[in-house]
């Protein structure tokens, strides 16, 4: 598989995604945010972490505009994978690849530490190697990942399967964290071809670090 | 001309930072405020004359990129 991690000025997850897929054995390949087009034979389009252009007016509302996201919403519309990570997951949204919004977290704190993940929908690309129901334990650190959708949005999230992960307690029951509508940690599109979260799958890699769990949702897109 | 853009988060979209706030002016004395909201102002320098157009314009620039309308509402004033 080949992988592009994209880069933003204020990028700074791009190297730890690129020592998460290489680490399962995938080709990757940094792309700058100026790039009109994305590499040849792409597999999978990251948008990594970080804070792209300071996160300045809201977090990933001027990154989306980069000639780069042009490529990428044209490889999404084409059916191409794209997984956004934190900032990354701002971004999607931002450009309307996923639904909703990412806001300040509730009690405007910074949130920065391991957390418990449930796994709600494994019908897709990304998660196809973890279980419904299944407790992840991955790294959140995020200012603005107060995921928000209306009602009406909510509903079609749920009837199609697109609530991929919720924050929860070890059980699996659902915790709030930042004030996600009904705790919702990462959700995909309609067609289950892009996806994002606000959890850092690429810093959970080692069980001797606390976690390994990520590897198992970035093997998910293997073919 | 001048154009005066207040983004705010949408009515019913809790405001956290408004929230907050609120409890300081509580706990510092201020005990008569009902709710409060916190938002931007953005301020556009424009070349145009034209008043319409600068808010035609002004109001594609909102829905474009100075609010997200998914969570947000907006007010633009010409001056």
């Amino acid at each position: 598989m080949k992988v592009a991690v994209l880069r933003f000025p204020g990028t700074n997850c791009e190297f730890d995604t690129q020592y998460a897929f290489e680490k399962i054995g995938h080709a990757t390949e940094l792309v700058w945010h100026e790039n009109e087009t994305l590499p040849e034979g792409i597999d999978l389009v990251v948008v990594p972490g970080g804070f792209s252009y300071g996160d300045y007016l809201r977090s990933g509302s001027i990154a989306r505009f980069s000639p780069v996201m042009k490529a990428v919403i044209s490889f999404a519309n084409d059916g191409g994978r794209v997984l956004g990570i934190c900032n990354g997951f701002q971004i999607l949204t931002e450009a309307g690849l996923l639904p909703g919004a990412l806001k300040r977290n509730n009690d405007l704190h910074f949130i920065s530490k391991h957390q418990n993940l449930c796994v709600i929908n494994n019908d897709n690309a990304f998660l196809n190697k973890c279980e419904t129901g299944e407790v992840l334990n991955i790294p959140i650190a995020h200012a603005d990942g107060n995921y928000y959708i209306d009602d009406a949005g909510f509903e079609k999230l749920e009837t199609n399967g697109q609530i991929l992960l919720r924050y929860s307690d070890e059980k699996g029951a659902p915790v709030v964290v930042n004030g996600s509508v009904t705790s919702i940690a990462g959700v995909c599109n309609e067609s289950k071809n892009v996806f994002g979260l606000m959890p850092h799958p690429e810093r959970a890699l080692e069980a001797i670090l606390g976690s390994e769990d990520g590897l198992r949702m970035l093997k998910g897109f293997e073919v | 001309m001048q154009a005066v853009v207040n983004v705010f988060l949408k009515e019913g979209v809790l405001d956290p930072q408004g929230k907050a706030a609120h409890h300081a002016l509580d706990s510092l004395g201020f005990p008569g405020v009902e709710d409060v909201r916190i938002g931007k102002q953005i301020i556009l320098k424009l070349e145009t004359d034209d008043r319409a157009k600068a808010e035609a314009e002004v109001k594609e620039m909102c829905e474009t990129l100075l609010a997200n309308t998914v969570i947000e509402d907006y007010t633009v004033e010409i001056n």
